[in-house]
């Protein structure tokens, strides 16, 4: 699809027209910042620029975090206690780096679940989300390789509960686990090598990010209307669209700064509220602590992860049908991935006519319960695996699977939608007066 | 008064014990209102100094504190003690395991030296004890509700009220176990603790003639013992300060901008 019709860079003076014909990367950026924006868009598309910072955020930070920290098991405490007591300002670094990395999945999740709401996977914006996907899988891998590098007892158990999940592979599992530790425990060279990936994937994320945002500049913004921009001329299009500068940089920079006022008060008196207590004692090999959790960004998928114990009969059917290959750890680590995995394929999944749920009444219903289930997931997934938390967590990463696999579907094809407006205009100017009368 | 307050709050704990025990939960923390609390609190440099006088003549025989470095203790925000009066408190500090302090082996006199301000507080192995260095940040006094920790927005993480319930919450009842002694603990997991009662009332007596009975020398070594976990805390809280102001400006220029580039394109939200 061509891309939304407007005025390109024009190099004007001698030393421009001279850059221009060799490289034209000035009408490049020109071409970025001044792409034509849907003007409807609301308040839920502003996480692009605060992940955006938070890349940037955790990259300057953690340059300079690697610049103290050292990546042995016998230092790397004691250096991240050096880095908190002796460096400058290293204590805020750490802290920003920290909480930076929460701000971050906060911001993916409520990027990820605007896409779902306002169906900005659909057609043609398929390889974005899936760009998107990508990113947020490498996001994952790096926080979790990142949260090992304190060398807490939280970094070392995580790593051995995480990187046992790749051991209950049937056959093949003992191997890949020892390949990823660099030997049969989580040690040294598991520590060296997460320290290694944790500086290279950041800078992974950053060229995906280039991709997911040429491919969503190829086929225009999505909005809440779900209603393409109109683009067989530029005075058509002009009437959807403003130009990103100066509109809506301005607009994403407000929200910037007030979700930094937040971020900031918690990064400055109490920075400790997100992390768990005991990755400040240092790994202990020998002492397992008694609740072993993760982060709260990953609870969710560690709560679908632990929900299919042996005593639930799908997984029983499973085991049977498998000859016994799939036993219910296998079938937690299936789930697991699967629960990410249906995310990437909701382009597909989706049959509905119409994109933004907005227009949708029976699918908003199906939503809420969806954003209800990820918070009682994430709940459930700090909590022991017992009565009735055992239940609720099965019942939770059902609904999960039933959404995405069976609602979404039958949605499509059951619900009679609503009709959308006409154009990006007509909704912008059934909502707000027009300045000019 | 406040004395009434912590009598009645450890003789409550101790009449809830038996439910909690029960339910095999977390031990009893009582929320303690510390002067280092919430956006613009400080540490008293007093009360660290009397903690720092229990840790050296009580904890420290058992505990070390290998993250700290002693000439810290001169930090403005922390103890704030003159740095002469460290070089003499470092090199009088008595090492209690000096087999876990290979740095201090003086092989040219065959022998252990004695610390230097620059050192770092000594470990101590000696009696299988935890290292207290980041003990206050290590544990979480409140967990509610229903696991949740949105009571930590009130009450903090409760890292030092876990410390204080620690050292005030002996029953007085204790058991052998394998040849082990525990002692019973409102506060501790479980309710049997290996360490025995370090402190009661008049254990210290401080330099600064404060009052020494067993709650003001637990919640003076909580407050210590937090200094030594985050004794960057007073820096940090003003940096947070800053930003926050800072960043609140911004935003309203921000907003007034956006508000002003927009008046052109978009009017007043029509009601419907």
């Amino acid at each position: 699809m061509a891309g939304i019709p407007h005025d390109h860079y024009e190099p004007k003076t001698g030393a421009e027209k001279w850059l221009h014909s060799r490289l034209p990367i000035v009408g490049l950026l020109y071409d970025t910042l001044m792409i034509p924006t849907p003007k409807n868009l609301n308040w839920m598309w502003i996480w692009g620029i605060v992940l955006t910072f938070c890349l940037v955020l955790q990259i300057a930070t953690g340059v300079v975090l690697a610049m103290h920290y050292t990546p042995h098991v016998s230092m790397a405490f004691a250096s991240v206690e050096h880095i908190m007591r002796d460096v400058n300002g290293g204590y805020m670094l750490r802290y920003l780096h920290a909480n930076g990395a929460s701000l971050f999945f906060m911001a993916v999740y409520l990027h990820i679940f605007r896409g779902l709401y306002y169906g900005s996977y659909k057609a043609p914006r398929e390889i974005t989300w899936i760009i998107g996907m990508l990113i947020y899988l490498c996001m994952m891998g790096t926080a979790f390789m990142g949260y090992v590098l304190p060398w807490g007892q939280m970094s070392f158990w995580g790593a051995t509960v995480i990187t046992g999940l790749f051991g209950a592979i049937p056959g093949i599992g003992q191997s890949i686990q020892t390949w990823l530790l660099g030997g049969p425990a989580v040690d040294n060279a598991t520590l060296n090598r997460f320290f290694s990936l944790h500086y290279l994937l950041p800078f992974v994320i950053a060229a995906l990010v280039a991709i997911h945002i040429w491919a969503f500049h190829t086929t225009g913004n999505n909005n809440p209307t779900g209603v393409e921009v109109r683009r067989t001329s530029k005075a058509e299009a002009e009437k959807d669209t403003l130009p990103f500068w100066p509109y809506f940089v301005l607009k994403d920079l407000f929200a910037l700064a007030v979700i930094l006022v937040v971020f900031f008060a918690i990064v400055g008196f109490m920075p400790n509220f997100l992390g768990h207590p005991d990755n400040y004692i240092e790994a202990n090999p020998m002492a397992t602590p008694a609740h072993i959790v993760p982060e709260w960004y990953f609870l969710p998928f560690y709560a679908i992860l632990r929900a299919f114990t042996a005593d639930v009969w799908v997984v029983q059917l499973a085991h049977f049908v498998s000859f016994g290959i799939v036993d219910a750890k296998f079938f937690g680590v299936l789930a697991m991935f699967g629960a990410i995995a249906v995310l990437a394929l909701v382009p597909w999944l989706d049959t509905s006519s119409v994109r933004s749920g907005r227009y949708r009444p029976m699918f908003k219903a199906w939503f809420i319960l969806l954003c209800i289930d990820f918070v009682v997931l994430m709940w459930v997934g700090a909590r022991p695996p017992e009565f009735p938390y055992d239940w609720i967590s099965l019942i939770a990463s059902a609904y999960w699977f039933a959404y995405f696999l069976v609602i979404m579907p039958i949605l499509g094809v059951i619900e009679k939608p609503l009709a959308p407006p006409a154009t990006i205009e007509a909704d912008f100017k059934s909502h707000y007066a027009d300045p000019a009368e | 008064m406040f004395r009434k307050i912590a009598i009645s709050a450890v003789s409550a704990l101790v009449i809830g014990t038996g439910a909690a025990m029960a339910a095999g939960d977390e031990g009893h923390v009582h929320d303690v209102a510390f002067s280092f609390e919430g956006p613009f609190g400080t540490y008293d440099e007093h009360q660290l100094q009397r903690g720092l006088q229990v840790f050296t003549e009580v904890c420290s025989a058992c505990h070390g504190m290998k993250f700290v470095p002693i000439r810290s203790l001169s930090d403005e925000g922390g103890p704030h003690i003159p740095e002469d009066q460290i070089r003499a408190y470092a090199a009088d500090f008595l090492v209690a395991d000096e087999a876990s302090n290979p740095q201090l082996f003086d092989a040219a006199n065959d022998s252990y030296r004695a610390l230097k301000s620059t050192d770092n507080f000594p470990a101590n192995h000696s009696a299988n004890a935890p290292d207290l260095s980041l003990m206050a940040k290590a544990r979480a006094g409140f967990h509610g509700p229903a696991g949740t920790g949105i009571n930590q927005l009130i009450h903090g993480i409760g890292g030092p009220e876990y410390i204080v319930s620690i050292l005030t919450g002996y029953t007085g009842q204790e058991k052998e176990e394998a040849g082990t002694t525990f002692y019973e603990n409102t506060a501790f997991p479980g309710g049997w603790i290996a360490m025995a009662p370090p402190l009661e009332d008049g254990r210290v007596d401080y330099q600064d003639g404060h009052d020494n009975s067993l709650h003001h020398l637990a919640e003076d070594t909580a407050a210590f013992l937090m200094w030594a976990a985050e004794p960057k805390m007073m820096a940090r809280k003003q940096a947070g300060l800053t930003a926050v102001l800072f960043l609140t400006l911004l935003s309203v220029l921000l907003y007034l901008t956006n508000k002003k580039v927009w008046s052109a394109v978009k009017g007043p939200r029509k009601e419907h």
